[in-house]
């Protein structure tokens, strides 16, 4: 004998609401989301609801009925959240709950009931544990999740179904509690059947060439003539392993062994859903209370035990044993999706494994820190610092090709560095400079390349460099801001050929 | 004459033996076409080390850049579609400038650090790993244990390492494999024509483990080395005919 629990909310969404906000009890609020460019009432207390608003009026309309109507943002997907959480709460009553959209649970309740003494005790505690949170919630029993829903909605003298008596609890109950399509029920409200037990009687075939399959489907659930599955929730498991000690551990290596162990079982568990961790956190609970943490943090996705080691082993070193440890615990914060599609694209450079060189620079941005690590693809631009950008990603590629078509010197200076020269001519490159005391003559040169602002990211004056080479064979990028005739020539020194 | 001859091959089979003990493992299928045939001869069997960290030190900013961009050259070869890791504490490297020496610049890693005791760990964890191709470290000064710990490094994952010491307090012993100093030279254009020419370098090689040290003239030219010997100053006909 199978026996479902249904639960109805008939406020979900501004039972929690108030729940958040107290001071919304006695108001009369609506929750509304736009739809066709006005506001709808998606969900209205029961003081709105006394002021005659309900769920699809027009938000403006309402205003004029109630002026003091408070009306709040309806968040998307909020209902079905709520209601997930609130099943999570309800697997402490049965294993098997199932959310039914928009503001029901159903529960399979089969041989749990007399664990609580009985299902009128059971019932009485669940709705009680509900509307102590504040939610005007409904229940109902029945051996069949029609049937329970049916009552739990429409039932108006007992909660409790009795064992093979469905038939007789749905008889007085509007056509909707068989939970059917609003042209259905618009149908039979015409033909004047207003209770099930006018048209239950009535041939089948009738019914099923009038109302469609789907209103037989829905008796014949409810009836229990046929068998309508669950879907139940899938509780979030953290990704969290604990390991307690027989003894509190003090030593390094007794805090690795730990470590190790629990890298071990969270890494098979992500192999086994192929993720990986892109976050972590290891916690020593010392037995005078204190907990000790360590975190990491990885460039890519990574299930690999000896790397995640790694990265940890180079912190354990802060980890204060004081008078010893008695619980470790590793929680994975967050978790990617590891797909060998993934795997593929992580190797950008043939030849060599990508995977091994992101793992390289966990270990350096661990250690470092990840704003260390840089890598720089080329830019639109030909102004020389503005000419690469960095690279968000490691398997980032260039979208455009590195420029090659001038020379550009090996070393470049952060900052153009300012130097006295003898030019001969304007245009021309110089015949000496003096850079930081001393004196360079030039003997061949190149240019100039003139390389004007970019005048829609900055201001500022052109630039013409020139490569020169000194009497010594040491080669230099120089450039002239300006120009003679304007008297706002300056000379820079900006790099250094190989 | 047969007694002096004996004798040679002995102490020729001899060293062949001291040599492969030195080299435990010697990397086989990797040969580095350098275009360097003078510079290689240098070195033991003619080969350029491999799998070895290779020291360069420069004393001014000039010669630094020389340096780096004979160290791009070598590494444009060795880089091979691989990635390789920078780590430097003062980088004045231009990324862009790379391409010229046959490397994508975004096939480097630059890892930029402020501390010296940082920048090591770094050339070393990256030395560690062999997924990368080559791994070039950037800093001053380098004792004889620290160089140790590169090289052992070296020798599990075949890693080819350029430390590139600049301005070093003094030029210690070290335990890589060579030693070399860069400097760059004017540059020698065709006839009469104007402008700077190809990046001409004096290349010295000062200390080489098992080998001859010595000291060449190279210039970068059409994306590979050349060496330049005291005829081919004069324009040789094979540049002439390059020159067009």
């Amino acid at each position: 004998m199978r026996r479902y629990l249904a639960i109805w909310f008939r406020h979900l969404k501004t039972d929690w609401m108030t729940r958040c906000k107290p001071e919304l009890k006695d108001v009369p609020f609506v929750m509304a989301a736009p739809e066709h460019g006005r506001m709808v009432i998606k969900a209205a207390n029961v003081a709105a609801q006394e002021k005659g608003i309900d769920v699809d009026m027009v938000v403006a309309d309402c205003r004029a009925v109630l002026p003091s109507l408070q009306v709040l943002d309806d968040k998307p997907g909020l209902a079905e959240k709520l209601l997930n959480n609130l099943a999570e709460w309800c697997l402490r009553y049965t294993p098997v709950v199932a959310t039914h959209m928009p503001d029901s649970l159903l529960l399979d309740i089969s041989g749990c009931a007399h664990l609580w003494g009985g299902e009128k005790a059971y019932l009485r505690d669940i709705v009680t544990k509900l509307r102590g949170f504040g939610y005007d919630a409904r229940a109902a029993i029945a051996d069949t999740i029609g049937a329970a829903w049916a009552v739990c909605h429409y039932g108006t003298v007992s909660p409790i179904v009795a064992h093979d008596q469905q038939e007789e609890a749905i008889l007085p109950l509007p056509p909707a509690a068989l939970r059917l399509e609003a042209t259905t029920l618009e149908r039979l409200d015409k033909l004047g059947l207003y209770r099930i037990a006018d048209f239950i009687t009535m041939p089948r075939k009738a019914l099923r060439r009038r109302f469609g399959e789907n209103l037989l489907t829905r008796l014949n659930q409810a009836l229990g003539h046929e068998f309508e599955a669950l879907n139940p929730i899938q509780p979030a498991e953290p990704y969290m392993e604990r390991l307690p000690s027989l003894e509190p551990i003090r030593t390094a290596s007794g805090i690795e062994i730990a470590l190790k162990r629990l890298l071990e079982t969270l890494c098979r568990r992500l192999a086994k859903e192929e993720k990986g961790l892109r976050r972590s956190i290891f916690k020593c609970y010392r037995i005078d209370g204190l907990v000790q943490q360590i975190e990491i943090g990885t460039s890519s996705p990574s299930r690999n035990v000896m790397h995640l080691f790694k990265l940890f082993e180079l912190k354990i070193v802060n980890i204060a044993p004081a008078l010893g440890i008695e619980v470790f615990t590793l929680e994975a914060s967050i978790i990617e999706d590891i797909s060998p599609t993934q795997d593929a694209l992580w190797n950008f450079t043939e030849g060599s494994n990508g995977a091994a060189i992101g793992e390289l620079l966990d270990r350096i941005a661990g250690k470092l820190g990840a704003h260390s690590t840089h890598r720089y693809l080329p830019d639109e631009h030909y102004w020389p610092e503005r000419s690469m950008k960095l690279a968000a990603s490691l398997s980032e590629k260039p979208q455009t090709g590195w420029k090659v078509d001038f020379p550009r010197p090996i070393h470049l200076l952060p900052q153009p560095e300012a130097i006295e020269v003898s030019v001969p001519m304007p245009d021309y490159p110089p015949m000496l400079f003096i850079y930081k005391g001393e004196l360079h003559n030039i003997s061949k040169a190149d240019g100039p390349e003139r390389i004007e602002q970019e005048w829609w990211l900055q201001q500022g004056l052109y630039r013409d460099y020139y490569c020169v080479e000194d009497d010594q064979g040491a080669r230099y990028w120089l450039f002239r801001s300006g120009s003679y005739e304007h008297g706002n020539a300056q000379w820079f020194i900006h790099g250094f050929f190989a | 004459m047969i007694m002096q001859a004996d004798r040679q091959d002995i102490i020729q089979q001899l060293q062949r033996e001291v040599l492969s003990m030195q080299k435990p493992i010697k990397a086989t299928g990797q040969c580095l076409e350098t275009g360097l045939w003078e510079v290689e001869k240098a070195f033991p069997e003619n080969t350029f080390p491999l799998s070895a960290v290779h020291e360069f030190i420069s004393d001014s900013k000039e010669n630094a850049a020389a340096t780096n961009g004979f160290m791009a050259g070598l590494l444009g070869q060795l880089i091979n579609k691989g990635t390789a890791v920078w780590v430097s504490n003062k980088r004045t490297i231009f990324p862009p400038a790379l391409r010229n020496y046959g490397i994508d610049p975004e096939r480097i890693i630059f890892i930029d650090l402020w501390k010296q005791k940082d920048v090591l760990w770094a050339v070393e964890e990256a030395l560690k790993c062999d997924a990368v191709s080559a791994v070039i470290g950037e800093l001053s000064e380098l004792s004889f244990t620290e160089s140790r710990r590169l090289q052992l490094a070296v020798e599990q994952s075949k890693v080819t390492g350029f430390i590139h010491r600049y301005d070093p307090r003094s030029e210690n012993v070290t335990a890589c494999v060579s030693r070399w100093k860069i400097s760059p030279q004017p540059s020698i254009m065709n006839g009469s024509l104007p402008g700077v020419g190809f990046s001409r370098w004096n290349v010295q090689l000062v200390k080489v483990r098992n080998g001859r040290p010595g000291t060449w003239q190279v210039e970068w030219t059409a994306g590979q080395f050349r060496h330049i010997t005291r005829q081919t100053f004069t324009i040789s006909e094979t540049y002439k005919r390059r020159a067009g």
